[in-house]
């Protein structure tokens, strides 16, 4: 039995020196293989006697427990040890930037133009288009502008020379689809437009919206709450002060101007609304029975409200541009900031 | 409109300052633009009278001057040229500050002392009329305070009238609005018939009296014209913009500032004959007031002698009939003229006049005889003279009659969306001049609207004037009632906003371009197309209607890579313009630009974008559609490079390009050469599918790999079709997973390694049947392309 505790204890300082998981297998195969040293004592137990063998046996068993005990701990500190090395070794720097592509965005102008397209979509409004390169007829007789009206002179115009000219406002699309329809109609009309008029404060091409409601009983009370309550949607302020003013244009009768509080100052006074509190914002009316006419629609038992508005003047007010003509020189180190 | 406010409330004067006026006119209608005092701030300055002046004693061009300001005499010594003993000046006491914070101090001028200054009208900043000192009347009380004297703590009202105001565009029309909003009454002038001195008078015909249906008259013999326009008038026509001329225009203007009617006066000495009014000849010459020598078209009005044109009606007088320093004796105009005879005609000759300006608009028809004799007493007042009578010459069936309109209750109620008292009804009416009679009480009314309210025609026109002077403020407002007009969009379709956040989200940027850019660029870009020019564009570099959005998506990328782009993914909505022989058709389009790393740079190293990374993009759009719909085939565009085209056809449609830009028009156009663009009309994109549900089938998959050696010109897009041509559907997926080329596969050939998967929907396929259908693309591809298994 001395053999016995020789070789436990040189099974012992093997399976320590065991330098990793195969070594550490080698150990076992050697000690507790099949054919291993402590394996062969037990076949040597055949020798002994009936009543010793027991006792014997166990003595081996003991030895042979503690082996694969001291295997086993050291199994598993092992692999430990090489789990730790493994995440040692596949640590990345996660301060690195990621892979792949980030999104773009919108243009400024389009991302207002949703946001106005999203209300009107909620008050059961459809999205209507026209053609740009428009007719006399649409752009302007049927909107109660006959040649020669003096407010024609308010829209400088491009022309082509054969009667066809670029639509200088998206009104002519409220007539489309009047032609095209039968009341009651809920539409708004973005889009391009286009006037012959270039300088700090004018591009040649704008976008408007231009919405039309037409229905028995619209009232001038419809759209002083749609036009408010849109207004305080955009801006986002609560009791944003809303005025209308009145005004004039051919195709609404009567008319108003819009103005809202200055979002920029609160209606103190500053130099985005030339130190009056009040912004221009939209015009708007109640339409005109000669262009209800014009569309088709019985005038004596319909009413209608349409409004109008520049797209690029409430994105510059929402968003703080100070410059219209960054919209259309598409710097990408302008684009990119609206995402 | 530039009103001064002391003028004004001499017509209309309610307790209400300037603030609360101003905001009245704008809630009124009539906007107030901007508000400028009538001379900048000053004190200190008194009229004062020199009563002593002497040369100085070692100065030529000085003079010392004794100057009173009615109690004390001070010493000043003045270098203008025009100071003489009498003259009364605008005299700036020692302590007085002048606008600019000029300081006036005691000062020793060559040796000696000056006590204030005496002031030219540029120092009170008002506007020089003569050089030197400003020559105040003889009659000026000498002490009061200047500012007093000339009503200079007056405001300069400027306001943006709307085209349907004309009759706003007086003293008299604003007043009016006054008088409504604050219910206070009008002073009117006291206007009565000058009565005639001599008998004088010239003949006058109406040739065309639906142009000219009223056109008044006068003789007027032996005016001064050199005689000074008295201050008070100067200075009002300077608060309205206008600068003195000879007494007799400054009265012209005079009258058309205060009651809104223009007026001519000729020589009269220079007309051959009596008055026509008629259209001119074609032809006919005429060398206006300001210098311009027109050629007149027929279709526009004229003020003619026996002889010649001598004016543009309504819109400017001739220089050669013109009153001058010369003239003794004038004829003095005063017409009506319909808007649509002189609508459009000014600015036709590239004409904008005061006068021209309210005709256009249209002015009170009645206003005429009021105007001549106004400005008869006017001008005998400053400039003497011998009138004769007024001669008319009157179409009364022509002049436009005043608009009777019938106003129901229900009508204000239908478009205001609430009912007004029928005493504010009529009172509100009333209070604007119009006449109302009651048809049924408290219910229907017919309104007979003033001669100047040539804006009413119908029955909304009255509603808004209600609602106006009511005071829009205080109408009701509700969000509408009622259901959403239904035209829902289909399931099936693709919202462009859909289309454009794939690109979006694919990294891009959006960009609005000019709908016209340069026509050069366009027949570079795109040949093939006449594009339609602009007959009055901004500019030549805006001069065409785009035939192609990629047009403005190459001078974008130009414009970054100008400054320091390194990078650029942008895309574009919008209209094409391509004029036909069926007219013009207007085609929404989306079109896109990459240019640079494929991915944005990182600490990886990058790979410059190439064709497919373009196409990746192109076919996540598709997969927003029909994807199976769609095929792209090697095809031609004359931007893009004849090796990197792909046509994009929907079930054989051409729906646009993407490709590669030529490398000739990228030299062109100063672009890099590895710049990819793409095409696409929209249309084709927004016809989607509703989806169907197949059933998801548990049986196993089977696949096989084949590498296919074939030339190298045989697209793998038809391999793949002839892969599926050869089999049924239980092949159920196809792809590519390499492409060599080299020398073991010889010159000119290419391997293609596709990776086939098999499934049959209800049971497991056996061997025996893949390998069946993989003997049929073999030989599908062997007999179609002479392919190869490659060992």
């Amino acid at each position: 039995m001395e053999n016995l505790n020789a070789l436990v204890d040189a099974a012992l300082a093997e399976v320590e020196q065991a330098g990793d998981i195969r070594a550490l297998d080698d150990v076992r195969v050697k000690y507790l293989g099949k054919k291993g040293e402590i394996s062969a004592l037990m076949k040597g137990l055949g020798k002994l006697s009936a009543e010793e063998r027991p006792k014997a046996g166990a003595v081996i068993n003991d030895g042979k427990q503690k082996v694969q005990d001291a295997i086993a701990t050291r199994k598993s500190a092992l692999e430990e040890a090489a789990l730790a090395e493994q995440l040692a070794s596949e640590t990345v720097d996660v301060t690195l930037p990621g892979r792949g592509e980030m999104p773009g965005n919108l243009h400024p102008v389009n991302r207002m133009r949703r946001r106005i397209e999203d209300f009107f979509l909620r008050l059961g409004f459809d999205i209507a288009e026209g053609p740009e390169v428009e007719d006399d007829f649409h752009n302007f007789e049927a909107l109660n502008i006959p040649s020669h009206h003096p407010a024609r002179a308010m829209h400088d115009t491009f022309y082509f020379g054969d009667g066809r000219l670029l639509r200088t406002h998206t009104s002519p699309v409220q007539v489309r689809v009047m032609k095209e329809g039968k009341p009651p109609f809920r539409i708004i009309a973005p889009g391009r437009v286009y006037r012959c008029d270039s300088d700090l404060t004018h591009t040649p091409m704008f976008h408007q919206v231009e919405g039309l409601l037409v229905d028995k009983g619209v009232t001038f009370a419809d759209l002083r709450g749609t036009v408010a309550e849109f207004l305080r949607f955009i801006f986002e302020v609560e009791d944003l002060p809303v005025r209308f003013r009145p005004s004039y244009f051919p195709f609404t009768e009567p008319s108003a101007e819009v103005d809202v509080g200055c979002v920029s100052c609160g209606g103190e006074g500053c130099r985005v609304c030339s130190h009056t509190g009040w912004i221009e914002i939209m015009g708007c009316g109640m339409v005109h029975p000669k262009v209800l006419e014009h569309g088709g629609v019985d005038a004596s038992e319909y009413t209608g409200f349409a409004f109008g508005m520049g797209i690029e003047r409430i994105t510059m007010l929402r968003y703080g541009v100070n410059d219209l003509r960054l919209f259309f020189e598409n710097d990408t180190r302008f684009l990119s900031q609206f995402s | 409109m530039l009103v001064n406010e002391a003028w004004l409330r001499e017509w209309v004067n309610p307790a209400v300052d300037t603030d609360t006026l101003v905001k009245q006119l704008t809630m009124a209608g009539l906007e107030v633009d901007g508000v400028e005092p009538a001379a900048p701030a000053f004190t200190g300055v008194v009229v004062g009278q020199v009563i002593g002046c002497e040369p100085h004693p070692d100065a030529d061009k000085l003079r010392v001057c004794q100057v009173t300001n009615g109690t004390d005499t001070a010493q000043v010594v003045c270098g203008a040229s025009n100071v003489r003993e009498g003259l009364k000046i605008p005299f700036a006491q020692v302590g007085a500050v002048l606008p600019g914070d000029f300081k006036i101090k005691k000062a020793k001028l060559r040796g000696v002392e000056s006590f204030g200054m005496l002031c030219g009208a540029s120092e009170l900043g008002l506007e020089d009329l003569i050089d030197g000192l400003m020559e105040l009347p003889d009659d000026a009380p000498v002490g009061t305070d200047v500012r007093d004297y000339l009503t200079l703590d007056d405001a300069i009202i400027e306001v943006d009238l709307t085209p349907n105001r004309a009759d706003c565009l007086s003293v008299r029309g604003i007043a009016r609005e006054v008088g409504v909003m604050n219910q206070s009454p009008l002073t009117e002038l006291a206007i009565s018939k000058v009565a005639p001195a001599i008998d004088d008078t010239l003949t006058i015909k109406l040739a065309d009296s639906a142009a000219c249906p009223r056109y008044l008259g006068r003789v007027i013999k032996g005016v001064n014209v050199s005689a000074a326009t008295p201050l008070w008038m100067v200075e009002r026509l300077r608060r309205a913009g206008l600068r003195t001329i000879d007494p007799i225009v400054d009265v012209t203007n005079y009258v058309l500032l205060e009651l809104g009617q223009p007026l001519h006066a000729f020589d009269l000495a220079r007309l051959n004959g009596g008055i026509t009014v008629r259209q001119a000849n074609a032809g006919e010459k005429l060398l206006t007031l300001d210098d311009q020598a027109l050629t007149l078209r027929d279709d526009t009005l004229v003020i003619a002698d026996d002889s010649d044109a001598l004016a543009l009606a309504g819109v400017m007088g001739g220089k050669p009939s013109s009153v001058t320093a010369d003239t003794r004796d004038i004829f003095l105009e005063c017409a009506f003229f319909s808007p649509l005879a002189i609508a459009g005609k000014a600015r036709s000759y590239g004409l904008h006049t005061d006068s021209s300006h309210r005709f256009e608009r249209g002015v009170d028809p009645q206003l005429q005889n009021d105007a001549i004799e106004r400005a008869t007493a006017l001008i005998l007042e400053i400039a003497g003279g011998q009138p004769g009578p007024v001669s008319e010459a009157l179409d009364e069936a022509q002049l436009p009659a005043q608009a009777e309109i019938d106003l129901h209750a229900d009508h204000i109620e239908g478009l205001l969306g609430m009912r007004l008292p029928a005493e504010q009804v009529e009172d509100i009416l009333g209070r604007l001049g119009m006449e109302v009679s009651t048809q049924e009480s408290g219910q229907a009314w017919t309104v007979l609207a003033p001669s100047w309210r040539f804006d009413m025609a119908i029955e909304p026109d009255l509603i808004e004037e209600l609602a106006r002077i009511y005071g829009y403020e205080k109408l009701p407002s509700r969000v509408p009632a009622g259901s959403p007009s239904g035209e829902s969009v289909g399931e099936h379709q693709v919202a462009v906003r859909r289309l454009a956040d794939t690109l979006i989200d694919r990294g891009y940027l959006e960009a609005i371009t000019y709908s016209f850019v340069e026509p050069g660029l366009l027949k570079q870009v795109e040949p093939r197309v006449e594009p339609l020019p602009l007959l009055n564009p901004i500019s030549t570099d805006l001069g065409a209607m785009r035939t192609t959005l990629l047009a403005g998506l190459f001078s974008t990328a130009r414009h970054n890579l100008n400054r320091q782009a390194e990078r650029l993914r942008l895309f574009e909505t919008g209209l094409r313009f391509v004029p036909g022989k069926q007219g013009l058709t207007q085609t929404p389009m989306l079109a896109g630009l990459l240019f640079g790393s494929a991915q944005p740079q990182n600490w990886e190293g990058k790979r410059p974008v190439d064709f497919f990374d373009l196409k990746g993009d192109v076919e996540a759009l598709l997969q927003l559609s029909e994807p199976g719909a769609f095929a792209f085939e090697a095809g031609e565009h004359p931007a893009l490079h004849p090796g990197q085209t792909a046509a994009l056809k929907r079930n054989g449609h051409l729906v646009g390009h993407l490709g590669r830009i030529h490398p000739r028009l990228a030299a062109e156009l100063d672009l890099p050469a590895n710049l990819y663009a793409f095409e696409l009309e929209l249309a084709p994109l927004q016809q989607g599918v509703l989806p169907q549900f197949a059933g998801v089938s548990d049986q196993p998959r089977m696949r096989r790999d084949l590498a296919f050696v074939v030339a190298d010109d045989v697209p793998a897009g038809e391999l793949i079709a002839a892969v599926h041509a050869a089999c049924d559907e239980r092949l159920t997926g196809v792809r590519i997973f390499d492409i060599y080329q080299g020398d073991s596969i010889g010159e000119n050939r290419k391997s293609l390694a596709l990776g086939l998967t098999f499934q049959d929907r209800s049971r497991t396929l056996k061997d025996q049947e893949v390998n069946d259908l993989v003997d049929a693309v073999v030989s599908q591809l062997k007999q179609q392309f002479n392919a190869a298994l490659r060992d």
